[in-house]
């Protein structure tokens, strides 16, 4: 099995969102920086997919900045073999354009599967898989939260409102990973010395600007200062008062 | 210039999500165009017409019996070269979420996707969306014609607003395609999906244990079908609900006009999933606790006194 993971450098989710100067940007100083939680998927069924296969490659690309490096090391002491730092000073706000540089350098070489994350957790695109997958013409299924293959043949389970596809599809293809897929594990101390000594190639990109341009970066409008009805049992007729006549929900 | 509002229909009807699509694109100022892929007539389309749709297309093809991923995209792509739309606006619904990059990238554009608010603004639609777990909102200026776009399900609240919605239907060419959905699992008869409530009662580690979910259900069930129950990631993890019903980064998305947390702390991831919600009821017992950061009404004490009580009170009002 030869496998391609494509990797985000996100920030922390817990990070406290601070916006830049220019009214456009994540202000990053003191901002932590981690392996896109969705993308830990992806490397955890890449690596699984390989150690049943008893042979293969697992290759992990990232477009980001020099410190994007780090991102890489950690899928690297996971267990994968190789990195590409497709590096930039700024991801693009297009997501087509991260889309085109990823293709361009997949194209490169043939891939039994080309695993994504569902969504980055920064900007919740929720579509670069699917895009390199149109770019590439390979089939895909978005949002696997299943997988199964033999051979050249695969089924995977994706969840939708009120149930779940059940989805067939041959390699080779592009899936995107969702949460239930595996539990990824985290990288042993071991992994961590031997990711070290991985290769780990650094190619200079030079992505377009493409169509979508950032306005600007707001906090979200803050919720009306709510209040505490009341405690224990007793407040829930105040409770329901306020919600049919003031909220006017009931 | 039109737009198109992309519908969606499951088992060949249409849902109820429809509307919300129809809503959000008269937004941008331009007639509406709503077109469905169905195997035949798809039931209910011609409702469209009240909420907006001054015409009312259905691409029809074997394939599109359930959702054919490949199929669909093509031909919503050929019509969209056909020319003349200013945007196509598809729903942030599990199915929308696959389809529109698939048509966006066959177009030579990406989705500005899972929006809260779009307007016309000049030659450009400027959008607005959650970005960083809903920490921030992102305005974007979509400059591509046509703009390809998501809407974040139960924001656009359908307006009615009576249009002729001629219908047309036209048999689409397209093969079956490679991916293809070869069954449904549906979920237990009468549970409603936690994305399509009205009303969610979500739980935590508050619960204790999984049989006390009973409690929630309970409530929920006094809402007579209009509530779902969630759960937050601690207690998914933990492997007592189902990830279907965890609410949150991981998790879904939704903004319910209620949303009821029930000994849940209010992680920011949790919040991510929720903090859209048009009113927030939190019910923990410890007043410091996060959610109460977030909630329009609070409630401090123990769930196991206060949910039955709840449970009463609402079974009093639609009793
Ligand atoms: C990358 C990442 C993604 C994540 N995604 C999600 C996600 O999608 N969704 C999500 O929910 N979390 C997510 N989390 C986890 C999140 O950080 C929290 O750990 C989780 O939400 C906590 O769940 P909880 O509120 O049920 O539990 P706790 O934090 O343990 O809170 C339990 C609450 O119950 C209250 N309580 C206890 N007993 C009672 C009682 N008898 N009556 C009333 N109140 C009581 C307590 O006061 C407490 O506030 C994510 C975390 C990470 C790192
Ligand atoms: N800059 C990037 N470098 C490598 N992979 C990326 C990048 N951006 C997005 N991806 C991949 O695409 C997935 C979806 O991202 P997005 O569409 O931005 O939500 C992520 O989970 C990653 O697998």
């Amino acid at each position: 099995m030869k496998i391609a993971v494509c990797i985000k450098r996100v920030p922390d989710s817990e990070t406290r969102v601070k916006i830049a100067a220019d009214g456009k940007s994540l202000d990053e100083a003191g901002v932590k920086f981690v392996l896109n939680p969705y993308d830990e998927f992806a490397v955890e069924e890449a690596l699984r997919r390989k150690e049943q296969a008893g042979a293969g490659e697992v290759a992990v690309f990232c477009l980001g900045p020099a410190a994007a490096q780090e991102t890489i090391r950690t899928a690297l002491a996971m267990g994968a073999d190789r990195g590409v730092l497709l590096s930039v000073d700024k991801i693009p706000a297009d997501p087509l354009e991260s889309a085109k540089v990823l293709a361009a350098e997949l194209k490169s070489s043939s891939w039994d599967l080309i695993l994504f994350g569902r969504m980055a957790i920064d900007d919740y695109n929720t579509q670069v898989g699917t895009l390199v997958a149109e770019l590439l013409d390979l089939p895909c299924v978005s949002a696997v939260s299943h997988l199964d293959i033999e051979g050249a043949k695969g089924v995977a389970e994706r969840e939708i409102e009120g149930g779940i596809e059940v989805v067939d599809f041959p390699l080779p293809a592009v899936l995107t990973t969702d949460k239930g897929l595996n539990e990824p594990r985290y990288p042993a101390l071991k992994g961590i010395m031997a990711a070290k000594k991985k290769p780990l190639d650094i190619k200079p990109v030079q992505p377009g600007t493409g169509t979508l341009e950032i306005a600007a970066l707001t906090p979200p409008p803050a919720r009306k200062e709510g209040r505490i009805v009341g405690e224990g049992a007793g407040a829930v007729g105040e409770l329901v008062r306020l919600l049919r006549e003031e909220a006017k929900v009931l | 210039m039109t737009t198109l509002a992309v519908l969606e229909q499951r088992d060949g009807a249409l849902r109820k999500i429809s509307f919300e699509v129809v809503t959000g694109a008269q937004r941008l100022g331009q007639p509406v165009e709503a077109v469905v892929c169905g195997a035949g007539t798809v039931q209910g389309v011609d409702q469209v017409a009240k909420f907006g749709a001054d015409k009312i297309v259905t691409l029809t093809n074997p394939a599109f019996a359930r959702y054919a991923p490949e199929a669909c995209a093509q031909a919503l792509a050929e019509r969209a070269k056909q020319g003349g739309y200013r945007a196509i606006v598809f729903t942030a619904s599990a199915t929308g979420k696959d389809l529109a990059p698939r048509v966006a990238a066959k177009l030579g554009v990406a989705v500005a996707g899972d929006l809260t608010d779009l307007n016309a603004e000049g030659d450009a639609v400027v959008v607005t969306r959650p970005v960083y777990a809903g920490k921030a909102l992102l305005k974007v200026k979509v400059a591509s014609q046509p703009a390809v776009l998501s809407l974040r399900p139960n924001v656009f609240t359908p307006v009615e607003r009576p249009k002729a919605g001629a219908s047309e239907t036209v048999a689409v060419n397209v093969g079956p395609g490679r991916v293809t959905v070869r069954e449904i699992k549906a979920a237990p008869a009468g549970t409603l999906d936690v994305a399509e409530a009205q009303v969610i009662i979500s739980g935590g580690r508050g619960l204790k244990e999984p049989a006390n979910f009973k409690v929630l259900e309970e409530l929920a069930h006094a809402f007579g079908g209009r509530a779902a129950v969630g759960a937050s990631r601690a207690v998914v993890d933990a492997g007592w609900r189902a990830h279907a019903d965890q609410v949150g980064q991981t998790g879904k998305t939704v903004s319910p006009s209620l949303y009821i947390a029930v000994g849940i702390s209010g992680a920011i991831q949790h919040l991510a999933g929720m903090r859209t919600s048009k009113v927030i009821v939190a019910i923990n017992k410890d007043k410091d606790a996060p959610i109460f950061k977030v909630a329009d009404y609070g409630v401090v004490g123990d769930l196991f006194e206060i949910v039955p009580k709840l449970t009463e009170e609402i079974r009093k009002l639609h009793g």
